[in-house]
């Protein structure tokens, strides 16, 4: 198991730098420099602009440098906020958006597994259609959709709740999270029936049962940990979708975290920190699916056993 | 072929049967009625202003109440239901066409071909597809036929990964040992012997596909990425709703809704077709 994981850790690297050129080079496309915005500038002072950005060296050039860059943690200054360089900006956002990602997976985690093993349990029952339903809309609403009508239903019209803002008023962190992490609880839910349907009618459940174990050891100890790796698999990949999320949301309940950023940089053609967050994107991401198939190599006896 | 045809008039069988199925089906062709006929059912065009009037909640003349614009929301909707199907089915034909081939081709050549193929794929899952998307939007601009192909060319890996163990399957079956035998070209091959027997998996997962790709679409008009003004997606209307909901909850409410009924019936259709065409998955 330890050659596969290492396998894996050493595809990610090429990975992460074949993102980095594709996203250097892409970027170098964008029609436009970053300075065109400004109107009359002089040819001097945008002479001493592209100098200051090093915009005038040549394209490799500016590709080694930046590569190196990275490498140490420094993804340039941003072309659009003057001062304050890309990192720094990332590392203001990435807390925000890591503490709202970790709410959200815990809910849908909380949520998800438990109604789902439930309607398993009690399949066929009305305890596993009404959650399957509920799971459907989950699926069938996006986040875009529900962030808004759980705004308009607990914000404007109950006024229970605040709508925006992120740790400044009591309670703001509860609608983001939640609409961040409905959708999750959806797949989730629907994963772990599907998994404990499949491990409860296997030959090791029906021995534990003769063993004359109770219920609850048999699905606590025995069948979850089958019955679940789906959902670990699931868990990077959901972090992916989860990051895309939080440009919603975030925009939405105007917190000021990394997804808003990219969005505005996007808008802004803020291109260095496009190009920073991008990579810095995928290295999260690439990173996490490489956790779940760890967790799901390590959570599975037969892959284990194997090497 | 006999045997085959039973397969499907079996599966249409399963299919009438399944009610939610049938009524995410009637649904479906509803709408796309509606997207096609919009230029005729539509009161009015969706870019008629009325600025006396503003926004009005729902009445006789605008069924649906009418945007800050004096624009008439059902109008809207229906031309917006043009894009979003637009996108919907472009967009997973272009998923359905690289997905496929990289499959037949992997699938069957087998070995290193396939080796380095579904490397590719791989490693492609892993990516952050959806920031791509944006980039591209960026540096490209914000142009319809640019959304479809990157949408599309997001959406393949999991039809090529369906495909390849399918045709991995068949390939060591007499047939295609008598069709390799009897000296076929390699296109022929797959054209006539194996793209026909992977039909169902491929139609299941392309309907599953296309309300992913609605959403996604959704996704990159609400973030202002997608369909430009004047012309509307459900995304952009929904878009336009949030920012007025305060005030004319309509505006968000009935683009919404018709939004999630479209993915209801397209994921309950989906299924009812899975379990249709594969009895032995309709448990999961």
């Amino acid at each position: 198991m330890i050659t596969i994981i290492l396998k894996r850790i050493l595809l990610a690297i090429p990975v992460l730098i074949a993102v980095a050129t594709l996203t250097f080079f892409l970027i170098k496309q964008a029609p436009g420099g970053p300075f065109d915005a400004e109107k009359a500038v002089s040819p001097q002072v945008l002479k001493n602009l592209n100098a200051a950005y090093n915009l005038d060296a040549s394209e490799w050039e500016q590709y080694t440098d930046y590569m190196t860059g990275i490498a140490q943690g420094d993804f340039g200054p941003s072309f659009r906020y003057p001062g304050r360089s890309v990192t720094e900006m990332i590392l203001t956002g990435l807390p925000v958006t890591f503490e709202l990602a970790i709410y959200a997976i815990l809910i849908a985690l909380i949520i998800g597994v438990f109604s789902g093993v439930l309607a398993a349990l009690k399949r066929n029952t009305i305890l596993d259609f009404i959650p399957m339903a509920i799971a459907m809309i989950g699926i069938c609403v996006p986040t875009f959709l529900m962030g808004p009508l759980l705004v308009l239903i607990f914000g404007i019209n109950l006024e229970l709740l605040p709508v925006s803002g992120w740790n400044q008023i009591p309670g703001d962190k509860l609608l983001p999270s939640l609409t961040l992490g409905f959708a999750y609880a959806a797949y989730i839910a629907r994963l772990s029936r599907g998994g404990m349907l499949e491990v409860l009618n296997q030959d090791f459940i029906r021995t534990a049962r003769a063993k004359g174990l109770s219920e609850t050891a048999i699905v606590t100890k025995h069948a979850m940990q089958g019955g679940l790796l789906p959902v670990v698999s699931f868990l990077g990949p959901a972090i992916a979708g989860l990051l895309a999320g939080s440009f919603v949301v975030e925009t939405i309940f105007q917190i000021p975290g990394l997804g808003r950023f990219y969005v505005e940089a996007a808008f802004n053609r803020d291109y260095t920190m496009i190009l920073g967050t991008t990579i810095f994107f995928s290295a999260m991401i690439v990173f996490f699916n490489l956790m779940s198939d760890i967790a799901a190599l390590w959570l599975n006896p037969r892959s284990r056993d194997e090497s | 072929m006999s045997n085959n045809s039973s397969l499907w008039s079996d599966a249409v069988g399963r299919l009438l049967k399944n009610k939610a199925a049938m009524v995410g089906a009637i649904i479906l062709i509803l709408l796309i009625g509606c997207a096609i006929l919009a230029p005729v059912i539509a009161p009015y065009s969706y870019s008629f202003q009325n600025l006396d009037l503003g926004a009005s909640p729902p009445s006789s003349e605008h069924l649906l109440g009418t945007d800050i614009l004096g624009r008439d929301l059902l109008s809207r909707i229906l031309y917006g239901a043009r894009i979003s199907l637009l996108v919907g089915f472009v967009a997973t034909g272009v998923a359905l066409v690289i997905g496929v081939s990289w499959g037949i081709v992997a699938g069957y050549f087998g070995g290193r071909v396939d080796q380095i193929m579904m490397r590719i794929v791989d490693v492609l899952y892993g990516l952050p597809f959806i920031i791509f998307i944006i980039l591209l939007m960026v540096i490209f601009g914000r142009n319809l036929w640019l959304l479809f192909g990157a949408i599309g060319a997001v959406e393949w890996l999991t039809m090529a990964r369906i495909v390849r163990g399918q045709v991995m399957s068949l390939k060591n079956q007499e047939f295609v040992l008598a069709a390799q035998a009897m000296g076929i070209s390699n296109l022929s091959m797959f054209r006539r012997h194996l793209l026909p027997n992977i039909l169902g998996p491929i139609a299941v997962y392309a309907t599953l596909t296309i309300p992913q790709v609605m959403l996604l679409e959704s996704f990159l008009s609400f973030l202002g990425l997608g369909i430009q003004p004047p012309m509307s997606s459900w995304g952009t209307l929904i878009k336009d709703g949030v920012e007025s909901m305060e005030e004319y909850s309509w505006l968000l409410i009935y683009p919404g809704i018709t939004f999630t009924i479209t993915l209801f019936a397209l994921n309950f259709f989906g299924d009812g077709l899975r379990d249709a065409l594969d009895p032995k998955t309709s448990d999961n």
